[in-house]
């Protein structure tokens, strides 16, 4: 009760030491372990060695030790953390606490989450919001499949710092060949987890050797103490060197003078000035100030909660992003996700239910399982539903586009939660792989065997020969001819004919304009595969809109398309009508018929113009494996 | 010539970051609640919490109104710098006493902490809140304040009758979260859960956030009780025999109930002394609450039942 102190320290004193608070940063982590490793022990001699348990609270330890306490007649830190009566009385933890402490060189927010594994979800709970994990293990058992679980858990929500706190070494003497047994054995198995840093302890939470003061037990140990790596491990992520990336939150219209949209930046940094689109819509305007209760500010970086004004009244509400026009996050409304199930309700693929994206939430559904991981051995495994706390990679679809990043490359931008329509429970917390459908996505996928020495091996440089011409023009006619040739000539070759892959890949699209350009796209994506396989690949379509050819084009490299407008007028084709699809148009009985009632748009500087009525078949083969023989063989 | 000092302090990133934090979090609220209302306690997190709030929404005005729980066992010096707040500031405050109890006169000397708890706190501020329909309060707890708190979410989910489930709390990952809520529902928001004690007057002292003069040390009139300095604030605390009320320089650390709250010896008239006390103080702030030492796992069990 005597708390008088002598308040009236050294003003200096005071200032300096609120100073040094100041130049703090903040490390917040993760402790795995089971039950048995001493997880909360831990914890708790970690606030009890840097003197944050007050007298009251230790009081209150004292008397629970004698009530719950498990260590006999020493003090029983594991009560400091364990705070729920059910834990205490059945000697677990079974949630996520959070405490505090600090030191003369960080302030630590420790996320303690418990370790069986009908807890991954708290687990993935704690680490979401970590910069490091400690990973426990009892130094008398060794790597246990928890171990593998709690490192694959850290890993998997990307967390690049991670301490291994081999424990309880008093109980195998302080033993340096068992630990560096652990320690070799641990660093082979997380050597694919992606970790930064690794740093191995070995540590008494109970007697405190190694947490916060060094041990004389383990002279043959030269590392860091626990707290001394806390205290100097670097986790600052990069999220400040980014591009912009700006969450709409609220839009803030005290009046009609005013209007502001609040939010948190992703990454990157802002000025006034700066040039921002949103995401979304492309819709483009100017930074005209960035907003503050404690004024208006010349910068501001990633993780600040301002306010933008833009000098341009455009349509920007919350779920928005707000980007650099040159550097804008993907957009789409398909992508791949890694996902951890929370629910004890099953994952059914197809049931719609709502995804939340930074402060953007639509409904969305998971459309497939690829597959799930089996947390314990990283086995990738068939699924067709998921449980609770299954881990698994898959495909999600969503009611209109968002826009988002990778996790990987840009947490707050990738991460999401689901949620159920109806329950309104948390279902599933994921993290964004990647866009479906997007052609750029294949260069992020690291491919050790190019597309050069795959052409090497088939001795030709492979390309895209692309007829295009009215149906009836004589494409595929001229297109087999030429396949037939440049087979007799040893090379490899395939043929994608309009009619062919309308039956399978593109069963779904049918002739309006939109399915066109869509037909035409996953033609030329697949086009853009077999040239990436070294194939010489012939493309038979109609392909009547330039824009289609046009990114047909784009796909491949310079050099490797060859457009080839096989001409016949339209009187010609629809006299010659081989399928007979010139008299069912006329006759009404085929909608969006090219050369009828939907568009050709001839070609205006194509690589070979073939002359069907001049000219036979034959000859025009003949024409163009003259022309693409002297580039295929350009190895 | 302290305050010289204190000046020139950057505000320091630890504070800038929960600072930002929090204010996403109010942002959050008033972006997906229908409904929203802030506790406030006339505490110091309280005056934190508002100051935020000021912050978060800068320059229009937070869009939700206080809600204060008057026990009628509050500080005389609460209730006025209540009232000059409210005044000072144009803000919009519901003041809620529950009827049954000032009728019955419940206090807590006949009734016992307890049950006066239980009846002009907990049950008042489900009045309150069913009153108003809000869907979303915020509440100015911080995780270190209590074990049970450790365990709380940010955004915590309350069932229509106002209980909270520990063990079946939904998921809180990253900064996303679950604000739905069905009609009768609602979700308990604490945008101070990552502040500490010290935080919280580093703050105060950094902002010139302004407070009840209590948490000043001052001559003020107490008796001894049970180990503890309680303050003779009117006519109403009955003394029991041999107490005698004397004046001492004490303090608060923590602001409550007057006969339930005990003070501490200080002689801490800034909020630099406050910081220097605190960081030689062997005692945690909440062993001035009376009630949460009725028995080991209170806290949880008030919580469990609706209190804040």
């Amino acid at each position: 009760m005597n708390a008088t102190v002598d308040a009236k320290l050294d003003a200096r004193a005071l200032a300096e030491y609120l100073c040094a608070q100041d130049n703090k940063d903040l490390l917040r982590f993760l402790t795995c372990g089971s039950v048995d490793d001493g997880k909360s022990t831990l914890i708790g001699r970690l606030l009890y060695d840097t003197k944050l348990i007050f007298e009251d609270q230790l009081a209150g330890i004292e008397r629970d030790s004698k009530r719950f306490g498990t260590t006999g007649e020493d003090l029983d830190l594991a009560l400091l953390v364990d705070g729920l009566q059910a834990e205490r009385e059945q000697g677990i933890t079974i949630d996520v606490a959070y405490r505090f402490f600090t030191t003369g060189k960080r302030k630590f927010i420790v996320a303690d989450t418990p370790g069986h594994e009908q807890y991954t979800r708290n687990m993935a709970t704690g680490a979401s919001n970590s910069d490091l994990a400690v990973i426990l293990i009892d130094a008398r058992k060794g790597i246990l499949s928890q171990t593998r679980r709690h490192s694959f858990i850290v890993s998997l929500l990307g967390i690049r710092h991670v301490v291994l706190a081999v424990n309880k070494i008093d109980l195998v003497d302080y033993s340096q060949e068992l630990f560096d047994g652990i320690v070799a054995a641990y660093r082979e198995f997380a050597a694919d987890l992606g970790f930064q840093t690794l740093q191995a302890i070995p540590v008494s939470a109970r007697y405190g050797d190694n947490v916060l003061t060094r041990s004389s037990n383990m002279p043959w140990y030269e590392g860091p103490t626990l707290v001394e790596h806390l205290e100097t491990v670097d986790v600052s992520d990069n999220l400040p060197d980014m591009p912009f990336r700006f969450q709409v939150q609220w839009v803030n219209r005290p009046n009609l003078d005013f209007r502001g949209l609040s939010g948190t930046i992703a990454s990157g940094a802002v000025c006034p000035g700066d040039e921002l689109v949103v995401a979304a819509s492309g819709k483009c305007a100017r930074v005209k100030s960035i907003v503050t209760y404690d004024g208006e500010l010349p910068l501001a970086i990633a993780g600040q909660a301002v306010t933008l004004t833009l000098d341009d009244e455009i349509d920007a509400s919350r779920g928005d992003i707000l980007c650099p026009p040159t550097s804008r996050p993907e957009v789409a409304d398909q992508f791949q996700a890694r996902l951890i199930w929370m629910s004890e309700q099953a994952l059914i693929p197809g049931r719609r239910l709502l995804i939340k994206i930074g402060t953007h939430t639509v409904t969305a559904s998971v459309t497939g399982i690829r597959y799930k991981t089996d947390v314990n051995t990283f086995a990738r495994l068939a699924a067709k539903t998921l449980q609770l706390n299954e881990v698994a990679v898959v495909n999600i679809s969503t009611s209109e586009p968002v826009a988002y990043d990778s996790y990987r490359a840009n947490r707050p931008m990738g991460a999401f939660i689901l949620i159920d329509r109806v329950t309104n429970l948390t279902l599933g917390a994921g993290m964004i792989d990647h866009g479906l459908w997007r052609a750029t996505n294949v260069h992020w996928q690291a491919i050790t065997v190019s597309k050069e020495t795959r052409a090497e091996i088939k001795g030709q440089r492979p390309m895209v020969l692309w007829f295009t011409g009215l149906s009836g023009a004589g494409k595929s006619t001229i297109a087999n001819l030429v396949e037939k040739k440049l087979l007799g000539l040893g090379h490899h070759t395939y043929l994608l004919d309009g009619d062919n892959v309308r039956h399978g890949l593109n069963r779904d699209l049918g002739f309006t304009d939109a399915d066109r350009v869509e037909n035409i796209r996953r033609v030329a994506e697949v086009a853009k595969l077999m040239v990436d396989a070294g194939i010489i690949t012939l493309v038979s379509f109609i392909s009547p809109f330039r824009a289609e050819r046009q990114l047909a084009r784009e796909l491949v490299a310079e050099g490797e398309f060859v457009e080839i407008y096989v001409s016949t007028p339209p009187s010609v084709a629809e006299e010659r009508d081989p399928k007979g699809l010139y008299a069912k148009a006329r006759r009404g009985e085929l909608k969006n018929f090219t050369g009828i009632d939907s568009a050709y748009e001839i070609p205006e500087n194509p690589e070979l113009l073939l002359d069907t009525i001049s000219r036979s078949a034959e000859d025009l083969a003949e024409d163009v494996l003259n022309f693409v023989k002297a580039r295929i063989d350009d190895v | 010539m302290q305050t010289v000092c204190f000046d020139k302090l950057e505000k320091s990133r630890y504070l800038k970051r929960l600072e930002d934090e929090s204010i996403f979090i109010m942002r959050e609220v008033a972006a997906e609640f229908k409904n929203p209302v802030m506790l406030y306690s006339v505490g110091k997190d309280s005056s934190v919490m508002l100051h935020l709030a000021a912050k978060a929404f800068y320059p229009s005005k937070p869009p939700f109104p206080l809600l204060h729980i008057d026990t009628t066992w509050k500080f005389r010096e609460m209730i006025e710098f209540r009232d000059r707040l409210v005044a000072e500031r144009g803000l919009t405050m519901i003041k809620h006493t529950n009827p049954e109890g000032l009728r019955d006169n419940i206090n807590p000397f006949e009734h016992g902490s307890n049950a006066y708890t239980h009846i002009m706190k907990t049950d008042a501020l489900r009045q309150a809140l069913d009153a108003g329909g809000f869907d979303a309060a915020f509440g100015g707890a911080r995780r270190d304040e209590e074990k049970s708190r450790a365990k709380e979410r940010i955004f915590s989910f309350r069932t229509a009758n106002h209980g909270w489930d520990p063990k079946n709390q939904r998921p809180e990952l990253w900064n996303l979260y679950n604000t739905r809520v069905k009609p009768g529902e609602s979700i308990r928001v604490f945008p101070l859960s990552n502040w500490t004690e010290l935080d919280i007057w580093q703050y105060i002292l950094l902002e010139n956030i302004p407070i009840v003069p209590l948490y000043f040390a001052d001559e003020r009139p107490v008796v001894e009780r049970g180990g503890q300095w309680i303050m003779v604030d009117d006519e109403r605390l009955p003394l029991q025999p041999g107490e005698e009320p004397q004046m001492k320089s004490v303090r608060f650390r923590t602001l409550g109930c007057y006969p339930l709250t005990a003070a501490v010896e200080s002689a801490a008239v800034t909020v630099e002394e406050i910081v220097a006390e605190m960081l030689v103080a062997r005692t945690s702030e909440r062993s001035g609450r009376l009630i949460d030492h009725d028995d080991q796992g209170s806290m949880e069990r008030k919580k469990r039942q609706g209190y804040f």
